[in-house]
């Protein structure tokens, strides 16, 4: 059985169109949204010359030119709010910020301007941003560069945030982040860049209002975003060895949240892990679990059971790195758990 | 002092009644607040008229205009009505930000005032990037910046300057340098209390001016503004002036002198510019008892309207969090 309905994103077939990688999927959607609309342009640290950070934009300097392929000086907080600022006046502006430990420097300018104006004016100025920022950790980079803090993002009201799972999410969301009329974020966990997948489909736009269920199941709700997800995935298939039948839901939007894909999906299996690689104090997860409780207690019948990471900054020795983050391992041992406890 | 010769009676009329429209409206708020029809914070520009004033003059209806918490003046003399303004003090749904920013918040779309920003510094990068999209779509307009003096101590202020001119952008950099950040004196809070010389460091045109003298801050703001529009990059002006209230309601002003509150009253730039008006023979006692007249009556024409006006219903709470789907608005570009 399945609960997916036709209106939300679904796995690709695996016989469908061209692979891709996820950083080319960023780019191309990058570049046919400058070439579609001149309002468009990308403003960062090291987008142009070096070609980003992450190659995201490897080759767009050579295509649109230093006026739209904008390096930035280091200074997040006066890019960010350049950024806002531009967007008032009527530019559509994706700003990159190197990576989600650097946003705090522009913290002011995503708190305290850009998810406030809308509201403090009184409906009249909105902010069509477009913020990408790399996340996440499993990169030996230690706790300055590791972290995700998409979840920290997600509490803020006037803000939506979404975080690309899948190789089709990382191209298709950008279209429709542009034409948002709102700031969107949009977290690109760096260990998916490499990752092949299904190019995104013209005639399948995505949205930025559905969790997807990218494996359906019975016996157990895995719900993630973003770098955990393929984790997810590969624990569901070692579930399915030992005969468990685990259903996966990638959020995909973390602000404003689906609540009602996951509590369809916990009303037929009855049993929910949530996978995610922020801290668990006060996490992302904290609150899927929450809503489950308020809306959806009774259709649990065992306590629901999460896998994020450990409490501590983000180490550099790679066995106590892999140790604090979400595993297949971890993941696989929690819904058994749960499982078993049924 | 900039001499009156060629000012026009006229122009020193609108002059001295904007500076009364600014001074009568905030007295009556302070009036208010201690009836408790104010609430929040109340920032009060009294002493400061001939910055914002002067400065607006040299603006035409297509520039932006970003302020900060101390923008009462500012919004008024930019075009957006004292009823509006009062009424969003009130916090009434006919204020100009429909009573969801208050006195700190002041938002007006059709003269382009972008704010009303509380955070000090954080207005700044917004200038920047209006800026940025005139020039990147060819326009030829100017994004007005007002700050003060304690925003020179923020990162933002340095990111935004060296932004602005590495990038020649069309912004007016206003700081109104009242010698307060709140309760610390410029002195004990700025390694170099020459402000315009900070700018000056990442390569702009920048210069003091005397922020007392209406018709000073006029003239240097009209030779900033233009070259600023005809492609000179970036432009700095430090209005020195002086902030003759508290810096909130709730300042009990512990860390200065009656005696140097006192001093700078001497140069009031309402008294010095009316004074200067007549010794020029350019303001009779009825025209000025006119000025004021119309100053009174614009004041209490803007309490009438907040008194009337309406609270937005509950239920419209967690409006305006997102942008409504239809008709939503694009933003004036």
């Amino acid at each position: 059985m399945t609960v997916t309905t036709p209106d939300r994103p679904q796995v690709a077939p695996e016989s469908a169109t061209a692979t891709t990688t996820y950083r080319e999927a960023v780019r191309e959607a990058i570049r046919a949204a400058m070439r579609a609309d001149d309002r468009v342009f990308l403003m960062g640290e090291d987008v142009g010359r070096y070609g980003g950070c992450y190659a995201v934009s490897m080759g767009l300097l050579e295509e649109f030119g230093e006026e739209r392929i904008r390096d930035t000086p280091l200074s997040e907080s006066a890019f960010v709010g350049a950024g806002i600022g531009a967007a008032m006046a009527g530019m559509r502006p994706i700003v990159e910020i190197m990576t989600v430990n650097f946003s705090l420097l522009a913290l002011d300018q995503i708190l305290n301007t850009a998810a406030t104006v809308l509201h403090m004016s009184g409906g009249l100025f909105n902010v069509p941003l477009v913020i990408r920022m790399a996340t996440g950790g499993g990169r030996q980079l230690a706790a300055q560069h590791s972290h995700s803090l998409e979840g920290w993002y997600a509490h803020i009201p006037g803000l939506k945030v979404v975080a690309p799972g899948t190789v089709e999410d990382a191209g298709g969301m950008l279209a429709p982040a542009l034409t948002d009329p709102d700031p969107v974020l949009i977290f690109e966990n760096a260990l998916l860049y490499n990752r092949e997948g299904p190019a995104p489909d013209p005639e399948r736009p995505v949205d930025l209002v559905h969790a997807a269920v990218r494996r359906p199941g019975r016996d157990v709700s895995l719900i993630t975003y973003g770098g955990s997800l393929h984790k997810t995935l590969e624990a569901a298939e070692a579930l399915e060895q030992s005969g468990i039948s685990a259903e996966v839901i990638d959020l995909r939007v973390l602000r404003p949240l689906d609540t009602e894909t996951v509590l369809a999906s916990v009303a037929h299996t009855h049993r929910v892990v949530l996978i995610d690689e922020g801290w668990k104090t006060g996490s992302l997860a904290a609150e899927v679990i929450a809503r489950i409780g308020e809306r959806a207690f009774y259709d649990l019948d065992v306590p629901p059971a999460r896998v994020c990471s450990a409490e501590v900054p983000l180490p550099y020795a790679k066995h106590l790195e892999e140790a604090a983050l979400p595993s297949v391992e971890r993941i696989v041992a929690a819904a058994r758990k749960v499982v078993g406890g049924g | 002092m900039t001499p009156t010769d060629g000012l026009t009676r006229e122009h020193g009329h609108e002059l001295l009644l904007d500076m009364l429209r600014i001074r009568r409206m905030e007295e009556r708020c302070a009036e208010l607040y201690q009836k408790t029809k104010i609430r929040g914070f109340l920032h009060l520009y009294i002493g400061e008229e001939a910055v914002a004033v002067g400065a607006m003059r040299a603006l035409t209806p297509d520039d932006a205009v970003v302020a900060t918490y101390r923008e009462h003046g500012h919004a008024l003399i930019r075009g957006v009505s004292a009823e509006k303004i009062m009424a969003e003090m009130y916090g009434k749904q006919e204020g100009c930000s429909r009573g969801r920013g208050g006195s700190m918040h002041l938002y007006d779309a059709p003269t382009r005032f972008y704010g009303g920003n509380a955070i000090v510094g954080g207005g700044i990068p917004l200038a920047v990037g209006m800026a940025l999209a005139d020039k990147m779509q060819g326009r030829e307009r100017v994004s007005a910046c007002f700050f003060g003096d304690g925003a020179a101590a923020e990162g933002e202020f340095h990111e935004s300057m060296n932004l602005a001119a590495l990038w020649h952008l069309p912004v007016l950099f206003c700081c109104e340098n009242n010698l307060y950040g709140m309760g610390t004196g410029i002195e004990r809070a700025q390694s170099e209390t020459r402000l315009a010389l900070r700018a000056a460091s990442y390569r702009m045109s920048a210069w003091d001016v005397d922020g007392m003298d209406v018709l000073a801050v006029e003239e240097a703001t009209r030779r900033a503004a233009e070259a600023v529009r005809s492609g000179g990059g970036p432009h700095f002006l430090e209005f020195r002036t002086y902030r003759f209230r508290a810096h909130s309601m709730f300042d009990p002003e512990l860390y200065r002198s009656k005696e140097e509150v006192a001093a700078w009253k001497e140069r009031d730039p309402i008294e010095l510019f009316r004074q200067r008006l007549r010794d020029a023979e350019l303001l009779t006692d009825d025209e000025d008892a006119g000025l004021e007249a119309l100053a009174s009556d614009e004041v209490e024409r803007a309490v009438a309207f907040a008194e009337a006006g309406t609270w937005e219903p509950v239920e419209d709470l967690e409006r305006f969090v997102l942008s409504e789907p239809a008709p939503q608005r694009e933003v004036a570009s």
